[in-house]
């Protein structure tokens, strides 16, 4: 398609930063515009995943209404909002405006503050539902899952892995190569949470979460800002994208318990290139539980149904040197930190630039994918080099 | 001490709340295509009809998939775990989110028969829960 990304931006990434999430935000758009070569009187267009929203606590670091006053922008086109295609959907919908003509540079962000705003709570401050006769009731789609303390995507996301154990064989070792994987790289990115390196046996003994999802197995909740600028003209080509999702849009009631989404987005994205799966020299797929990659993985084609166990195995597939896939090059949600979708992009994007520093892949990579989003969400790019 | 697992029964789904009081699974069924379907929507997810009726379930299932949840700080949970959360195939084809109770964790397998039972949270709610059959 006709856009590009012309510039990447991030602030600083912590932890716990306890800084105003507004400002986080606006240093990784002043970044990413200076990044593209642009002003901010370029900027005509603005968009965000999910936009403003005070529950779950930290969801949310600034909507398009603040970041469009502060910036004091004067805009052609704005989105903002939950229902999308994944993370990522923001900036697919930014490439579609430019290509259609409805803007000429649209700057894209992502902020999250969890890290800092449920510092003082438990999940109880997380929960969205409705207040009835002063307790708490689940409603909605949450009327069907909370009655069985199953409130969490980790609960929901363990019976996806679970299933793909039971059909394919795959093993909790095998799953760990995810994290391990993510732990290795994470120990060369300056901006990582956890950089400290992590073996199987760490990962085999820690706690279990929500079997067979280990606390190693969950991403975590932190603080930062991810920027990016889509273009017309730009160092990385946006070659493709995909959106579609071909079932129930539900956790429980999909279809196929071993797959989301990601396996109708991931189809898709070949569908509009001349460019296959054997051509993508750098992964960054979304992690923000370790299955979600695997499912990844499977859905774009890096190998086959169920064969994602396999793939992994041992982690040289996957490996940033010398792997036929370095995957989640940054160190993924699971040791950099939950960026929520938008560290993928912004990694791929600086890989294929050859800005990544020392966790740059060897080889000049070309041609890169960015996924985001689990369950029913799904949304990736196709990325190549100018 | 607020509570974190119990429903809000709405317009739709009273009915279902009512019945699992009485000790019934329903479920429902599309009249037009014949369609049977979970969560109750008052339009059927296969052919949009809204010729659609409550059923009684056989409240027999096999297990499709399960994760033994450890952590959960949200009240009741607390004193509950380990326990079971499921996703069960009702033999009448609906898929639905569950526990499944008297069996240990190591015991548990993909396809194994189960049961509807009945466990009671308050005067008002009860949920339809399986066990091994």
């Amino acid at each position: 398609m006709r856009a590009a990304i012309s510039g990447i931006g991030q602030s600083d990434v912590g932890r716990r930063l306890f800084r105003d999430p507004l400002e986080l935000t606006i240093d990784a758009c002043l970044e990413a515009i200076a990044d593209a070569g642009l002003d901010r009187s370029d900027i005509d267009g603005l968009s965000t995943y999910p936009g403003n929203m005070a529950i779950p606590p930290g969801f949310s670091g600034a909507g398009i209404t603040e970041v469009h006053d502060v910036l004091r922008l004067n805009l052609n086109w704005f989105n903002g909002g939950i229902e999308a295609p994944g993370q990522l959907g923001s900036v697919i919908l930014a490439c579609m405006a430019v290509e259609s003509g409805l803007a000429n540079h649209v700057l894209c962000f992502r902020t999250v503050w969890e890290g800092t705003a449920q510092a003082g709570g438990g999940r109880s401050a997380v929960m969205p539902g409705s207040g009835r006769g002063g307790g708490y009731r689940a409603d909605g789609f949450m009327q069907w899952f909370l009655p069985y303390g199953a409130p969490s995507a980790a609960n929901w996301i363990a019976m996806y892995a679970q299933r793909h154990f039971h059909e394919y064989g795959t093993t909790r070792e095998q799953l760990a190569q995810i994290a391990l994987n993510g732990r290795r790289n994470a120990a060369l990115n300056p901006k990582a949470i956890y950089r400290e390196p992590m073996t199987l046996d760490d990962y085999l003994n820690v706690r279990m979460i929500s079997s067979p999802l280990c606390l190693y197995d969950c991403d975590v909740p932190s603080d930062g800002s991810t920027a990016v600028v889509v273009s017309r003209e730009g160092p990385v080509n946006v070659e493709s994208v995909a959106t579609a999702i071909r079932g129930r849009p539900s956790w429980d009631q999909w279809d196929d318990l071993t797959t989301m989404a990601a396996r109708d987005a991931g189809a898709d994205l070949w569908a509009r290139t001349s460019l296959t799966a054997a051509d993508v020299d750098v992964a960054e797929l979304y992690d923000g539980f370790s299955f979600i990659t695997m499912v990844w993985l499977e859905a774009l084609g890096f190998c086959g149904k169920g064969e994602g166990g396999a793939f992994v195995e041992g982690g040289a597939n996957i490996a940033s040197d010398g792997g036929v896939l370095p995957l989640n090059t940054h160190g993924g949600q699971l040791s950099a930190g939950r960026l929520h979708g938008y560290g993928f992009l912004h990694e791929a994007v600086a890989q294929l630039r050859g800005i990544a520093g020392e966790r740059q892949v060897p080889g000049d990579p070309e041609v890169a994918v960015a996924a985001a989003g689990g369950g029913p969400l799904a949304g990736c790019l196709l990325l190549t080099r100018r | 001490m607020t509570r974190y697992d119990l429903p809000a029964p709405d317009l739709e789904t009273e009915p279902y709340w009512t019945a699992a009081r009485e000790g019934r699974l329903l479920i429902k069924r599309c009249r037009s295509c014949g369609q049977p379907f979970f969560y109750p929507r008052p339009f059927c997810p296969k052919c949009w009809s809204d010729d659609v009726e409550w059923e009684e379930a056989s409240g027999r299932a096999t297990l499709y998939t399960w994760s033994v949840v450890r952590q959960n700080d949200l009240p009741p949970w607390p004193t509950r775990v380990p326990y079971v959360a499921a996703v069960v195939d009702l033999e009448e084809g609906p898929r639905m989110l569950t526990n499944v109770e008297g069996c240990e964790p190591e015991d548990l397998e993909a396809g194994m028969a189960l049961k509807v039972a009945f466990r009671q949270e308050t005067d008002e709610i009860t949920l339809p829960v399986f066990r091994p059959a």
